[in-house]
């Protein structure tokens, strides 16, 4: 079976993103950008079925400016097999991405597509499973289990509550969550054989997708700051303030 | 414009989440309901009752049981032919459904809105909710999710909706229930709570956290939340994490135990009213946006509090 997994370039889940003083959106220049945290543990999955005997490639697909090609190579160099880059100056919303992905599927025929639950930069939660619906295929969201199993994949997702587990038939796609492993980092050999790995670069009119965007953005605005607040010396001092807002009788 | 909401239910009570996605709904426009389940008379009985509610379409089969997003969404989108928007919840049952709708329907959705700002125009939160983006949808159809803490909740009680049966496509046979884990609590929902006591991985361990955050939270009559790092070393169950990738909570008090406040974490507590941060460390992020805070060893301040609450 073969498993198609996309990756998103972000970024990085450590800096503290900057809007643009001009409201027209956040500050990308000269910030480190690295793959979508959620990404890293859908790779990591794709591997370890490989590993397991489950699955015998891993294509990894980006969408994106030239740049998301070091997305693609980290994910080479944690195992994946090859890469498809689909290259635009766009930005590209998951809709279209989804649709950009069924083409891919419908030309490599994956037995799973393992996507991460969210991008945190636009922080959307849709691509997975409207990727699902435009193939008419099941989904496992908000995975923190995975097996596969002849024709079904049996998953465990993350729910309000606590854990729900699913039954899929294959070819079926599968959304992570934190939980499901703990992503390998690229050792310096497999980070210089990945250099060699094939990468195919392909536009999105290739796959007679139009990534015109559906929703316009007017602004972008930092979040209301919080006033500043003060320090308690001691217990005391707590317990006065929480009675004062009558939180504590 | 008629907007069809989806209900969170648990197969007994409508959850609260629809409430908040009801008020949203309202200022779009005219609000439907659809309870999908099986056995949910109650719930449909219960839905009728909210607030400005209009219609309460009610699909009742064991195909929608389990709100398996294959077999809803058709159903969904057979209602949309009547409908100009599908409103869900920001819960993990609306963020599943909705996106499967709106690809079906061949529209982009508007992801977990904080405000109505016109028709098709809304606020929406971004990285982590750093930033805040105002989106405009040029769809003939509109699919948005609602952020629970960002609207007034209807009135579970006043309303007239009328009740009405649909059926649709039943069992894509795509996908099957196996079974669940729902953790049991006696305590406040964590997304409801007007109070929440959140522990961090400071606590270091299991029993320190039940020891210490627990007794706390009793005495507040608060909700138990905690940090990726705590549900990650096992201290705590996963539907505790409050975060981007965990719970989105708004309480009126948000006590922080242990917790160093990365920004991961402060996306899903920074809209609380009043923030309370107990920790050893002055330099921790979390006292950036604590409107009260302690400077002191979580293993004596905690019990010396809950002792002198």
């Amino acid at each position: 079976m073969k498993i198609l997994v996309p990756v998103k370039r972000v970024i990085d889940y450590n800096v503290k993103p900057r809007v643009k003083a001009d409201g027209t959106g956040v500050d990308l220049a000269n910030v480190k950008m690295s793959m979508n945290p959620f990404d890293e543990i859908a790779v990591e999955e794709a591997i370890r079925l490989r590993e397991k005997g489950a699955a015998t490639e891993i294509v990894a697909v980006s969408i994106g400016v030239q740049k998301c090609q070091e997305t693609l190579r980290t994910a080479l160099a944690m195992g994946a097999d090859r890469a498809i880059l689909v290259l635009t100056e766009d930005v590209v919303e998951p809709l279209a991405v989804a649709k950009i992905l069924k083409a891919i599927v419908d030309e490599e025929q994956p037995g799973l597509v393992i996507l991460g639950k969210q991008a945190i930069d636009d922080d959307s939660n849709q691509t997975g499973q409207m990727l699902a619906a435009l193939l008419g295929w099941g989904q496992g969201t908000f995975a923190s289990k995975v097996e596969v199993a002849g024709d079904t994949v049996t998953v465990t997702r993350e729910v309000d509550g606590g854990a729900e587990t699913v039954n899929l038939k294959t070819p079926a796609i599968v959304t992570t969550d934190l939980r499901l492993n703990e992503p390998r980092y690229a050792s310096l050999p497999n980070i210089m054989k990945a250099k060699s790995k094939p990468m195919a670069t392909k536009a999105p009119a290739d796959y007679g997708v139009n990534t015109t965007p559906r929703l316009t953005t007017s602004k972008v605005v930092e979040p209301a700051k919080r006033v500043a607040g003060i320090t308690v010396p001691d217990v005391d001092t707590l317990v006065a303030k929480l009675k004062d807002m009558g939180v504590a009788a | 414009m008629k907007t069809l909401v989806w209900v969170e239910h648990d197969g007994a009570a409508v959850k609260d989440a629809t409430l908040s996605a009801v008020t949203a709904a309202g200022e779009m426009g005219e609000v439907h309901l659809l309870v999908a389940g099986q056995g949910v008379d109650a719930v449909a009985q219960a839905a009728a009752q909210i607030a400005g509610v209009g219609k309460v379409h009610v699909a009742d089969d064991a195909a929608y049981a389990h709100a398996l997003a294959e077999n809803v969404a058709p159903l969904v989108v057979e209602l949309m032919g009547h409908h100009d928007a599908f409103v869900a919840p920001s819960t993990t049952n609306g963020k599943n459904i909705a996106p499967r709708v709106a690809a079906l329907l061949d529209v982009s959705q508007i992801s977990d809105i904080l405000s109505v700002e016109g028709d098709g125009v809304f606020t929406r939160p971004i990285y982590a909710g750093n930033a805040i983006a105002t989106v405009q949808s040029s769809d003939a159809k509109l699919v948005v999710t609602v952020r629970g803490t960002a609207f007034a909740k209807a009135a579970a009680s006043g309303g007239a909706g009328v009740v009405e049966a649909v059926s649709a496509g039943g069992d894509q046979g795509l996908s099957s229930f196996v079974g669940s884990e729902i953790a049991s609590s006696d305590r406040p929902e964590l997304t409801s709570a007007k109070i929440i006591v959140s522990g961090g991985r400071a606590l270091g361990s299991e029993d320190k956290f039940h020891e210490l955050i627990d007794p706390l939270a009793d005495k507040l009559g608060a909700g138990v939340g905690a940090s990726r790092a705590a549900v990650d070393a096992g201290y705590a169950p996963n539907d505790y994490q409050v975060g981007q990738t965990g719970k989105i909570v708004a309480p009126e008090v948000y006590v922080a135990v242990g917790i160093s406040g990365a920004i991961q974490h402060l996306a899903g507590m920074k809209d609380s009213k009043v923030i309370v941060a107990i920790n050893k460390d002055a330099d921790a992020p979390i006292f950036q946006v604590a409107d009260i805070g302690l400077v002191g060893d979580l293993f004596t301040v905690v019990p010396e509090l809950t002792a002198k609450l």
